[in-house]
């Protein structure tokens, strides 16, 4: 068997706006648009997906919050409706997805291994969560890929973002040694904002771009650093800055999304391709993909 | 506006297991009769309306409070997905929900209502609806913990809680869903080994409940800060149930406090609590901290500070 490998990383925020705003078949909600910029993004990214061939995707979300271990989809299917507790008037999705059991099964293995507390999810009533619905259908919206979500485990909670960043990388570590051994071609989605300091109001049409602008312009100073970093192929320096630009930011990258991703992907030397930045209810998102591969790597933005 | 009729308060822990395993440990066993004291309690009492404020249900928008008249769900627990599912449908006061959105905007808060078909009803109000009103005897309404949401903003909450209810001339149970110390064991327990995560935690989770069962409900809300930083994971910016509980039930000391069960839940402690109002004080003390009673937003010392 060859070995496996990560064909692409992701960084892929998951405010449902984004759905909202697409109007796909499976949300009740109806929107006149909006969020353009991270949905051209989006778009374009998965038109770069479509031309990579893989097996699987493996998303880390930050809505499926665990604090006894991280936990792993284990089931092959699940089929519901997944309505976001925060903003319910724009996300009520129905879903039909496809889990691959038997790489996260393997993940779930390598990482016990290494130390890590794992647990299955065996549970068919578990709802899915809007996370990686959010990220998995703006990458695929055929929904033809099966998926494994990793739930975070939220030691920047119980301990500091400075455990977080250690914690999530091991298990980054682990994912990429369980990805290598089961000789599949894997993308690795992180799904979150950068800084994440919301509005507490919502305007009467949440897609009325007139409203859209970041929380505070220290918010945004700091995710234009982290996205020079990126584009100058510092990820080592990202993460190590990852305490630090996470406290100051609220950033919902205390989840370890981005940490898991990069210590998997070995911390890329290369440049990301940028796809797009923007706000969202005050957020700070950015979309943004790792291709190893430097004959297909590109300047997108 | 009169004084609201509230008969009594219930703070009780969110977690799943006096729900789904209260066989497994003697403690979760103890909890689950408490519960079970409870729901005898509310059943003889006259109550029209049973409160919830739950710290398992976070919110960003404001305030959310539960519209649907029959929310009906089978939900699985996030940690505890192993232990079982939890089918619910319950009855909510839509007219309550909505005088209480009403109440809150009147003071200030951003609040809206959620009447939504398969709306995830989190775990901590779930155990709590499904143990205290199994057969939906009393109509219920259900408010989100706002995660930004601090002290000032706590208080007038509960405030606006206390005129909704008396504004319908409700009998209200008031049900406060939260731990007392939040530090879950982060590796798999067996529950007959279940116990309080520290001997730090345990002791101020006994402090508290020499408060409670005094009934000083007034002089909690007072300490909510100290309580934050010394038990609870910094999950959300601050203590809020004692705030709530506190401004919702009548800002004071005057209760009678019985302490039901005080238990081990995967680590963090969870008491059942019952506060009913009563006449005399116990233990008042100075409040140095600030009364609320309209929410202005955030005051703006940056904007000031540049002048
Ligand atoms: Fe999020």
């Amino acid at each position: 068997m060859a070995k496996g490998e990560i064909v692409l990383g992701c960084l892929a925020p998951h405010p449902p706006h984004v759905v909202y705003a697409e109007n796909p078949e499976q949300n009740e909600a109806f929107a006149e648009g909006g969020w353009e910029t991270l949905r051209w993004g989006y778009n374009r990214l998965a038109r770069k997906l479509k031309s990579i061939d893989y097996d699987a995707m493996v998303i880390f979300t930050p809505h499926w919050q665990t604090y006894i271990g991280t936990h792993f989809l284990g089931l092959p299917k699940f089929k519901s409706k997944s309505v976001d507790p925060v903003f319910p008037n724009l996300f009520r999705f129905n879903y039909d997805i496809s889990v691959d059991v038997e790489l996260a099964e393997k993940m779930c293995e390598v990482a016990g291994e290494s130390g890590i507390v794992t647990k299955m999810m065996r549970n068919p009533d578990f709802r899915i969560d809007y996370g990686t619905i959010t990220s998995c259908h703006m990458l695929n919206p055929e929904w033809d890929k099966p998926l494994v979500t990793i739930s975070s485990n939220r030691n920047a909670h119980y301990y500091s973002p400075e455990v977080m960043n250690e914690q999530a990388s091991a298990l980054g570590d682990a994912c990429a040694k369980a990805i290598q051994e089961s000789g599949k071609r894997v993308v690795l989605i992180s799904s979150h904002s950068l800084s994440h300091r919301h509005f507490v109001t919502e305007s009467p049409l949440p897609e009325d771009m007139s409203r859209e602008h970041i929380y505070n312009h220290s918010q945004y100073v700091w995710d234009m650093k982290l996205v020079d970093l990126m584009r100058d192929g510092k990820m080592k320096e990202v993460i190590d800055i990852m305490p630090e630009f996470t406290e100051q930011t609220i950033a919902e990258t205390e989840a370890g999304g981005l940490t898991w991703m990069m210590a998997a992907m070995g911390y890329p030397e290369y440049p990301a391709e940028i796809y797009g930045y923007q706000s969202v209810i005050g957020t700070g998102n950015l979309i943004a993909a790792w291709d190893p591969l430097e004959a297909t790597r590109e300047i997108v933005l | 506006m009169s004084d609201p009729e509230i008969l009594f308060g219930i703070y009780c822990p969110p977690h799943p297991q006096p729900l789904l395993t209260p066989e497994a440990s003697e403690g979760y066993g103890r909890l689950r009769d408490a519960f079970e004291t409870c729901r005898k309690r509310i059943e003889e009492s006259e109550a029209d309306l049973i409160l919830v404020y739950s710290t398992t249900w976070p919110s960003i928008i404001g305030h959310q409070i539960q519209g649907h008249p029959e929310p009906e769900w089978v939900h699985v627990d996030d940690d505890f997905h192993y232990l079982g599912s939890m089918p619910y449908k319950f009855k909510m006061d839509t007219e309550f929900a909505e005088k209480f959105r009403e109440c809150a905007e009147s003071r200030g808060l951003q609040s809206r209502t959620v009447a939504y078909d398969g709306f995830p009803i989190d775990t901590g109000s779930i155990v709590a609806l499904k143990l205290l009103n199994p057969d939906n005897k009393i109509p219920a309404c259900i408010v989100s913990s706002n995660m930004y949401a601090n002290r000032a903003e706590t208080i007038v909450l509960g405030k606006s809680a206390r005129d909704a209810i008396a504004s319908q001339g409700k009998k209200a149970v008031v049900v406060v869903v939260s731990s007392l110390s939040n530090r879950m064991f982060t590796e798999h327990i067996e529950p007959a080994e279940d116990r309080i995560h520290s001997a730090k935690d345990d002791e101020w989770n006994k402090k508290i409940l020499e408060f409670f069962g005094d009934g000083r409900l007034e002089d909690l809300s007072q300490l909510s800060r100290e309580i934050h930083g010394q038990i609870r994971v910094q999950k959300v910016v601050a203590y809020k149930p004692a705030w709530w509980m506190s401004a919702t039930m009548g800002q004071h000391n005057n209760y009678t406090g019985e302490v039901l069960s005080y238990e081990a839940l995967h680590g963090s402690g969870g008491a059942v609590v019952v506060l009913t109002p009563s006449k005399g004080s116990v233990g008042d003390k100075e409040f140095d901290e600030d009364d609320v009673e309209h929410y202005h937003g955030d005051r703006g010392v940056l904007d000031a500070g540049s002048l």
